[in-house]
């Protein structure tokens, strides 16, 4: 692929100070508000002055061995419900949508530290533990996010992740039983490209609505998984059990305090999707590939006038998708949970495709939110553990409700690709 | 949103040479191209799914190549066996038909608010969440309060219909407010309200007594459906509530002035827009009342499937069924009977299945998304069947995200 300059976006919405501008600021403001009441109401006087709450920040594997943080709980809470309050008086003297999303950011990651304070007032918790389960569960949510921005880049809709996802675990656990982890891996591959290819085919060749494609290939995913699980892997159980994925500490980089255990001491999967992230930003940015495939997404008339193959971009799109959630699939079966169960993915892969719409249909943008993701998941097994009194199915609903949050517009000012879901009809 | 929602078969116009099949019969064009074409696609199905049967029997696969005619035998004898016994299971005997028209009841009414949704250019994927919180609702009615059947099994009925009504609205209102898309909302709503009952059911409020899972207590005897052919038989009169759902959706489509309204800003919103209909409000109501409809299904699943408690699984996959019902329906009140009464006896038919021949029932969900896509992509069935004519306009629902 050759490199050529090219423009970051290609189309900018200009900012304009409107006054639903103004009156997004101002919710969000008193959103901000109403955090850090919270936070001084309930974490802050709902432990007692003296208490302290220890964050742990090694594992017992760790080279460096205790590290930890301990530090007065009410104090830690009062300060931040003061930051979030400045937080929020800001946004309603602002009145424009300026740096919204860092102040959201930066708001909502206080409250959870305060949050997790007041969970832990005198006790410790393992921090590091925490944000080492985040990054584990972020990768499939991330790799559904990539696999639905390459299809929406280039104008089809991808409902059916959780189908391809689904499908390719299936397929990677039996392979990886019977010839080993190479064969697994590459058996999803393939099985995702076909699926892709099978999308691909209904929306583009028959024009189906990409919609009910997609939904349909989630149904077919489904029956047809479940089908073969009941009937062939009850029966061969040697077939379930696939070999094991083993890991790879990265020398020096694994032993660094914190980081370490969270980004440098996992299996090839972990690398590949944080490398595939900074592939695929590169790819759609920054070569010829991503531009035309933009622009067949964008405006496909005008792509097809300077001769680009509309279809035949889209067609490669889609499979290339399914390549990347097959991957996805094959690191939940193989790496994840190391054997199929029906319906094992149980809606992450519309987690996914949540995740693609809050990271605004970017690389970047999906590996955050599937770590935004990853972390509700992961705070929720904490809290359950915890015995907050917060019933999880709580934390369990956040990605969901930060999705309709997102789409509605009130945060993130997301806008999909132009022509995203429209069938091209060559004049 | 550009295209228009070609949910209605296009004018056939004058055909040039009738196949043999419609002078044969004389029957018009058009009318067996709406049967032939489904037809086709069942039939294919049928026999993509005895493949599936066929080379999924690890025994049979074991001795293929070693003794490959009794392999192949074997395979053609399991696969009759599983057909018969779906049949049999479907239609086979009077007990078989109060299954089929039982597992045919929500489906129903569901496919109904789904195909309501498409009319008006909406893509409802929420008819699970809907009938999640619409379960719960009709459960605490029918729980909490004590009154005689007469007026018990009305007031639980509304309360799954309000609920169900309560959950579709929502979306309706971001989409109307803010522009959200409804696959997008509704897709989240689905999870949110299965967290939502997870977590409501294990509220002491209406948790069953004695047990850590979340399920709730039993509805008291005045909330539960009334059987239509005796206690031995399950289908019970949420069946006659879904027909006449057929009916009053038939009416609210094609003979009142909201169904015209809601057709037109189906078809074109801009259009819709200025000829003076108020398109957020349409939206809203249509939302809500496909809403409703899941909700009613939502608690059929209560009041009429024993033990008549609520649990996260209420709904099973209903919701997700119901969309296909509405495809194959094409989105036509009468078309989604004739659908959910199909996909109904295949899940009668799929549990004799999977008690007689040891097929599991899954096969039945594979049979339907083929259908589907079948039905959705008529060039596919065309091509494989070479049937001749003028091929017809894939549906087109949705056009992006946006707007």
């Amino acid at each position: 692929m050759t490199a050529t300059k090219v423009p970051e976006k290609v189309q900018e919405p200009a900012v304009v100070r409107t006054g639903a501008d103004e009156r997004r600021a101002r919710i969000i403001g008193v959103i901000l508000m109403v955090l850090a009441a919270v936070v001084l109401g309930v974490f802050a006087f709902g432990v007692p002055s003296g208490a302290s709450s220890t964050f742990n920040l090694s594992l017992p594997t760790d080279a460096i061995q205790d590290i930890s943080v301990t530090f007065n709980s009410r104090l830690f809470s009062g300060v931040a419900a003061v930051i979030i309050f400045a937080l929020g008086v800001e946004r309603l003297r602002r009145r424009n949508l300026q740096r919204t999303n860092t102040a959201l950011a930066v708001g909502l990651s206080l409250f959870v530290l305060a949050f997790l304070a007041w969970a832990a007032a005198d006790s410790s918790f393992s921090m590091v533990g925490m944000l080492r389960s985040t990054v584990i569960s972020s990768i499939v949510i991330t790799l559904g996010a990539l696999c639905g921005l390459t299809c929406e880049r280039a104008g089809v809709i991808n409902i059916g992740i959780e189908g391809q996802l689904l499908t390719s675990a299936f397929v990677a656990v039996v392979l990886s039983s019977a010839f080993g982890t190479w064969a697994g891996v590459g058996g999803a591959l393939v099985v995702g490209a076909l699926l892709g290819a099978l999308l691909a085919w209904l929306a583009i060749r028959f024009r189906v609505d990409q919609i009910i494609a997609g939904v349909v290939i989630n149904i077919l995913a489904l029956g047809l998984t479940s089908f073969l699980a009941s009937r062939v892997l009850s029966e061969a159980q040697d077939l379930n059990a696939p070999a094991r994925v083993p890991g790879f500490r990265i020398p020096i980089l694994a032993d660094i305090p914190v980081i370490g255990p969270m980004f440098f001491d996992h299996t090839f999967f972990v690398y590949v999707t944080f490398l595939l992230v900074f592939g695929l930003h590169f790819a759609l940015f920054r070569t010829r590939w991503g531009l035309r495939a933009r622009s067949v997404g964008e405006h496909p008339k005008a792509a097809d006038t300077l001769g680009i193959d509309v279809l035949r971009v889209r067609y490669r799109n889609v499979i290339i998708g399914g390549v990347i959630a097959g991957f996805g699939g094959a690191f939940l079966a193989l790496a994840q949970i190391s054997r199929f169960e029906e319906n094992m993915t149980g809606g992450i892969g519309f987690i996914g495709l949540a995740a693609m719409i809050f990271g605004r249909w970017m690389p970047f943008g999906a590996l955050a939110a599937g770590l935004v993701f990853g972390f509700s998941g992961a705070l929720a097994q904490k809290v359950a553990i915890l015995g907050t009194g917060i019933p999880s199915e709580f934390m369990l609903m956040l990605p969901y409700v930060a999705t309709v949050i997102v789409v509605a517009g009130l945060v993130g000012g997301a806008r999909p690709p132009a022509a995203d879901g429209q069938p091209y009809i060559k004049q | 949103m550009s295209e228009p929602g070609t949910t209605e078969p296009r004018d056939p116009g004058p055909p040039a040479k009738p196949p043999w099949l419609a002078r044969a019969t004389g029957v018009g064009e058009s009318t067996l191209r709406a049967l032939v074409l489904p037809t086709l696609a069942f039939i294919t199905a049928l026999i993509i799914g005895a493949l599936i049967i066929a080379v999924s029997d690890v025994d049979n696969l074991r001795i293929l190549f070693a003794d490959p005619g009794t392999a192949l035998g074997n395979m053609v004898e399991e696969v009759a066996r599983s057909y018969r016994a779906l049949f049999d299971g479907a239609v086979g005997s009077i007990n078989a038909i109060s299954e089929t028209l039982f597992a045919t009841t929500p489906l129903l009414l569901a496919g109904l608010g789904i195909a309501l949704g498409f009319r008006a250019g909406l893509f409802n994927i929420g008819a699970q969440g809907q009938m999640l919180i619409a379960g719960i609702a009709a459960a605490y009615v029918g729980i909490y309060v004590s009154a005689p059947a007469i007026v018990h099994i009305p007031l639980t009925i509304l309360a799954g219909l309000a609920g169900g009504m309560i959950w579709g609205g929502l979306a309706g209102v971001l989409k109307a407010r803010t522009g959200a898309h409804e696959v997008i909302t509704t897709i989240m709503g689905n999870f949110i309200a299965l967290f939502l009952v997870q977590w409501l059911l294990t509220t002491e409020a209406i948790q069953d007594p004695g047990r850590n899972n979340p399920v709730s207590a039993a509805l008291s005897g005045s909330a539960v459906l009334p059987r239509l052919f005796g206690s031995e038989y399950r289908v019970t009169i949420g069946f006659l509530i879904a027909i006449a759902g057929v009916f009053v959706l038939h009416w609210l489509l094609f003979r009142s002035s909201f169904g015209f309204e809601l057709r037109a800003v189906g078809s074109n919103p801009q259009a819709g827009s200025y000829a003076g209909m108020n398109v957020a409000i349409v939206v809203t109501l249509v939302m809500a009342l496909a809403g409703g409809l899941a909700g009613i299904a939502g608690a059929n699943q209560v009041m009429g499937l024993p033990p008549f408690k609520a649990s996260p699984a209420l709904a099973g996959s209903v919701g997700f069924d119901a969309i296909t019902v509405a495809l194959l329906g094409r989105s036509n009140p009468v078309g989604v009977m004739w659908a959910a009464l199909l996909f109904g006896a295949l899940s009668a038919g799929g549990r004799v299945m999977q008690g007689a021949a040891q097929v599991p029932i899954d096969l039945v969900v594979v049979l339907q998304a083929l259908i589907v896509i079948f039905v959705a992509a008529p060039g596919l069935i065309r091509a494989i069947w070479r049937v001749k004519g003028e091929p017809e306009e894939a549906t087109q629902l949705t056009t992006g995200w946006g707007s």
